[in-house]
């Protein structure tokens, strides 16, 4: 076997992260995308730049800002520490939640795109039938905005996998917790270990390209099929 | 005729200004050395006309950066390993390394209420973590977990650990408060004002391998005076003096290594 254990335990740190974010964010992300699509509120202008603000800041800014947050006398950190929690720096939650500011707007624009391309009319339609809200959004809202959730999945999903900057900023490197893959990677490269950072690397290469292949072929066998249909 | 009187002017244009003997270093230096170095080099600059510039980051970036044809100088390392691995393959001047600076390793505590003048919050297991650097990848890591097998608590402080990508990040972990106890370099505590005059334990040299950070003369320089005369420079008493005030110990005959072959 080419990849130590060491390796694998990073790898399946990685794989357990991004599910566990990717599940969070499409409960947490669509509720606020819906709003942002729907919403004609003020604040939907300040709402829609602090959710793309992981976009431009860089990923170390973001870490340093949260460590200092999550610290006994930053505001996240009295919060959890008032809640009997400790703190979060240097744990798998910590990670967690630092993930899904980092993974946000990758969650919450597709999803966001999808329900404004829906229009007012289909659930128009739904409720002169009779369906309640709750029925509209998963009979009516979901099935059609379904790309905008697959896309907002994978896409979380894939820049979890990917996340450096912020999780070498609070993780503290601790196997099993908070080392992922990543930062296996730099830690090979650093200490001059670039063959054991070539195969992981390559391995972090190839999956990326599947995922995005995958969505790519998909999105456009998809899109066919409405074209088709229209 | 017009292009002719252009191109003449160009060519003037481009000719170098400046008197020949002033030549311009790139040194490539350790993040962790930025400040002393400033310091060095603005009195090298003052003092030979010499220009230098510093380009500043991890020293396993510049190693890589330096293998693969950086146009550097010198590097001054934040350890021995690189430097000699540079000599191994060739892309230094020989018989030019030399140890610049001893790190000096310090156990401390951001929190007020701590008073970590000694090992005791150590010894007693009295933190939630305690943050130390990457022993694979910083002379301050592995020096860290040396003297916690010297004071027999490695196996015990261990699950406890949160390791710093360097000493830097250490460092940001025991000030934000997330880790109670850190062991950091004491030129990082003498930096900042802040924390300059807090408590900390400097901890004995007899408990780890001492921290020598190297220098070595790059290839690329090999027709630079200004290359040879800066290191001679760095090796006067004066200069050295000035580094021991940034919180590293002054090297002695003895640490110094044999070339690597």
């Amino acid at each position: 076997m080419i990849l130590s254990t060491e390796d694998l335990e990073t790898l399946w740190l990685t794989l357990r992260l991004a599910t566990t974010v990717t599940t969070l964010l499409l409960l947490i992300g669509t509720p606020i995308a819906w709003w942002l699509a729907r919403s004609q509120s003020r604040w939907r202008g300040p709402i829609s730049a602090i959710v793309a603000l992981p976009l431009v800041l860089p990923p170390t800014v973001l870490g340093f800002y949260l460590l200092l947050a999550m610290g006994p006398s930053g505001p996240l950190g009295m919060l959890t520490q008032s809640l009997g929690l400790g703190t979060l720096a240097f744990t798998f939650w910590g990670l967690v939640i630092a993930s899904m500011f980092y993974s946000l707007p990758f969650v919450v624009q597709p999803i966001q795109n999808a329900i404004a391309a829906l229009g007012e009319r289909p659930l128009e339609v739904a409720s002169t039938l009779g369906a309640g809200p709750i029925d509209r959004f998963f009979t009516v809202v979901l099935p059609l905005a379904r790309n905008g959730f697959i896309t907002a999945a994978i896409l979380g999903f894939a820049h979890t996998v990917g996340e450096f900057g912020v999780v070498l900023m609070i993780g503290g490197n601790i196997p099993g917790e908070t080392r992922v893959v990543s930062v296996q990677i730099y830690d090979h490269v650093e200490s001059l270990n670039y063959t054991q950072a070539h195969w992981l690397s390559g391995l972090m290469l190839l999956f990326s390209f599947s995922v995005l292949l995958a969505l790519f072929v998909w999105q456009r066998q998809h899109n066919g099929l409405f074209r088709s249909r229209a | 005729m017009h292009f002719r009187t252009l191109l003449k002017l160009l060519l003037i244009a481009a000719l170098p200004v400046s008197p020949s003997y002033a030549e311009t270093l790139t040194i490539a230096v350790a993040s962790n050395f930025i400040s002393p170095m400033q310091a060095i080099a603005t009195q090298f600059e003052q003092a030979s006309g010499h220009e230098i510039r510093l380009a500043s980051s991890a020293s396993g970036k510049l190693y890589a950066q330096i293998s693969a044809g950086a146009p550097f100088d010198l590097f001054f390392s934040a350890d021995q390993d690189k430097p000699q691995a540079l000599e191994r393959i060739g892309k230094t001047v020989p018989h030019t390394r030399f140890s610049y600076a001893i790190g000096r390793l310090v156990l401390w505590s951001a929190l007020p209420e701590r008073q970590a003048r000694d090992a005791r919050y150590l010894i007693a297991a009295d933190y939630n973590k305690l943050a130390l650097a990457n022993p694979l990848l910083a002379p301050y890591g592995v020096a860290a977990v040396e003297t916690l097998s010297a004071l027999k608590l490695h196996a015990s402080s261990e699950p406890h650990w949160v390791r710093g990508e360097n000493i830097a990040q250490t460092f940001q972990f025991v000030e934000s408060g997330n880790a109670e106890l850190g062991f950091v370099a004491l030129s990082q505590l003498i930096e900042h004002p802040l924390h300059r005059n807090t408590p900390y334990w400097i901890v004995p040299q007899d408990l780890h391998t001492p921290i020598l950070q190297d220098a070595v003369q790059l290839k690329y320089s090999e027709n630079k005076v200004a290359a040879r005369a800066f290191l001679d420079f760095v090796k006067t008493p004066e200069v050295a003096e000035l580094i021991t005030r940034f919180g590293y110990a002054r090297p002695t005959a003895q640490n110094e290594t044999p070339e690597a072959p």
